[in-house]
């Protein structure tokens, strides 16, 4: 028998939230200690022994009987402070009280909570994303780092500094909270961050950028499953989530640029993502609110819709880039816009519109500003322009992958010049 | 644990593993990736009928009762570096054999070590 794919990572989210809502937010070194210690046990009884029947309930049996010790031997330490405080007060309590913790429902529940308490607005969203990626998704501080191209300090410090605020509320955020709608945005919008550092990151690791992918959507389901969690903003974040993730193999293969539709290989999409994808973006369609999370699904739709490049609507893709510009102006979006623009009414018009980019200097370290300017000079049959401009985005270049994507659009360039020249 | 031994049970002799010294922090993903890297080691093992018996991990806790006093001395027993972390029991035809069946083991990629040891058999071959 083998260890589902990331078993040990996606308990440890579980069982630290359960632990948390035992110890309390103040005592959340302590979950993941406990935690850290049940894995590394189940590591040295299994390697040799081979798995037990069911993996998870042994390791919340051990994470469950050590928690127990624990709140035996210093209930006093947690009188005052755990959420539980009153079961705890006698032996009687305290046992079923810790199994109901245990229970699948409360798991899930926990997690849901510390979900939101990790988007705590005195956070940033940056400090948000470290503490979910550790805290929920079980990365180690050096896997952070690896995902998010910082250095490990960095990260560290970050996280230990995020914690000390989540410390200052010593329970979790309870959903039935008056604060829910508002803290269920910066929770969506903290998933969106996420996804997108494995979406359009810099990490040059493949495997890493698909792992934040999945984690990310591993928590849009878990709160997509609660009704009252379920509103439409949810489920236009889980199908944008759902119809890029589709199309991540061509991205990771760097061929998913704006800058060249042309050579994607729509035959390793993801059917079966894109289905449900299109019918989390059906869910989606009520209520009164557009929010940005409908407009880029709903781009992303017309992508996966078409079934071969000259398929797509550019005409209405640029509609929806107005709107996404009128709700969340970026000068991403801007850029976008205006490739779609290009795509729809030629190369000259897509030039001009970048020409009047606001805030153009805020594009200035983004390799794809250049590189979409080299892609139109190109189609423009402008080689030694569109070459120059595919030189500068190579210098802004992140990593390996973006690096040999655009080796080969100064190539391409180079090929055509010499053309001309004979 | 079943195991099977194809080779000429006459000639191989038992030896134990013991697993020392094993250290190693590391994320629950790195955690898992081991735990997978000995459970395929040790199922290569058991596929080419070279283990006896899987053996047993044990807790880094324990007690040492010593002496004629009998006196009870809480674990560690060890430097870290040292304590036995588990044992498996293994066939092979040598203590050559034996070793060299043991250099596939992940422990070696975080500075553990194997203690190899032929097991006393009470009933001898001749030329044994």
């Amino acid at each position: 028998m083998e260890i589902e794919d990331h078993f040990f990572r996606n308990e440890f989210g579980r069982i630290v939230a359960t632990l948390t809502r035992l110890f309390g937010v103040n005592n959340i070194q302590l979950a993941e200690d406990v935690t850290q210690d049940a894995l590394c046990r189940a590591m040295e009884t299994w390697k040799l022994r081979g798995l037990p029947k069911n993996p998870s309930a042994w390791l919340m049996t051990t994470a469950k009987n050590r928690a127990l010790d624990i709140l035996r031997r210093e209930r006093r330490a947690f009188l005052s402070e755990a959420e539980l405080a009153r079961f705890l007060e006698s032996e009687w309590t305290l046992a079923p009280t810790v199994e109901e913790a245990f229970s699948a429902h409360a798991v899930t529940d926990s997690q849901l909570r510390m979900m939101f308490s990790c988007c705590h607005p005195r956070l940033s969203e940056d400090a948000q994303i470290a503490l979910i990626l550790q805290i929920l998704c079980g990365f180690s501080v050096g896997e952070i780092a690896q995902a998010f191209v910082s250095s490990p300090a960095a990260i560290e410090k970050r996280i230990t500094r995020a914690k000390k605020i989540l410390a200052g509320s010593q329970k979790l955020f309870h959903l039935a909270d008056a604060d829910l709608p508002a803290r269920l945005a910066s929770v969506l919008q903290a998933l969106y961050l996420l996804f997108n550092e494995g979406y359009h990151g810099s990490s040059p690791d493949a495997a890493v950028r698909t792992d934040v992918c999945q984690e990310a959507m591993l928590l849009m389901k878990l709160l997509i499953e609660q009704p009252a969690l379920a509103n439409p903003q949810s489920y236009a974040l889980a199908a944008l989530m759902h119809l890029n993730a589709a199309r991540l193999p061509t991205r990771l293969d760097g061929s998913d640029n704006l800058v060249s539709f042309s050579e994607q290989d729509r035959s390793l999409w993801n059917r079966d993502l894109i289905a449900k994808g299109q019918a989390l973006l059906d869910l989606s369609a009520s209520g009164t609110e557009l929010t940005k999370y409908h407009i880029e699904a709903a781009i992303a739709s017309m992508h996966t819709d078409a079934a071969q490049i000259e398929d797509i609507d550019w005409k209405q893709i640029v509609w929806l880039y107005d709107l996404l510009m009128g709700i969340h102006p970026s000068p991403v979006v801007a850029l976008n816009r205006a490739i779609a623009i290009a795509q729809l009414d030629g190369p000259e018009r897509g030039l001009q519109e970048v020409s009047v980019i606001h805030d153009l200097d805020r594009l200035s370290s983004y390799p794809f500003y250049p590189a979409t300017l080299g892609e139109l000079e190109l189609r423009r049959g402008n080689y030694p322009v569109a070459k120059a401009h595919f030189c500068t985005a190579l210098s802004l270049a992140r990593n390996t992958m973006e690096r040999n994507f655009l080796q080969r659009r100064v190539d391409a360039c180079e090929g055509n010049q010499s053309m001309v020249n004979l | 644990m079943v195991y099977h031994i194809d080779i000429n049970e006459s000639n191989m002799t038992e030896f134990g593993y013991f697993y020392r010294g094993y250290e190693f922090s590391a994320s629950p993903e790195e955690m898992q990736k081991k735990t997978a890297k000995w459970m395929n080691w040790l199922k290569d093992l058991s596929d080419k009928g070279h283990l006896k018996s899987f053996g047993e991990p044990l807790q880094p806790t324990g007690k040492v009762v010593k002496g004629e006093k009998k006196q009870v001395i809480d674990g560690p027993f060890a430097e870290a570096k040292d304590v036995v972390g588990g044992f498996s029991i293994i066939v092979a035809r040598d203590i050559d054999q034996a070793v060299e069946l043991s250099l596939g083991c992940p422990i070696f990629e975080d500075g553990g070590s194997i203690e190899v040891r032929p097991i006393a058999q009470m009933e001898l071959n001749d030329g044994d």
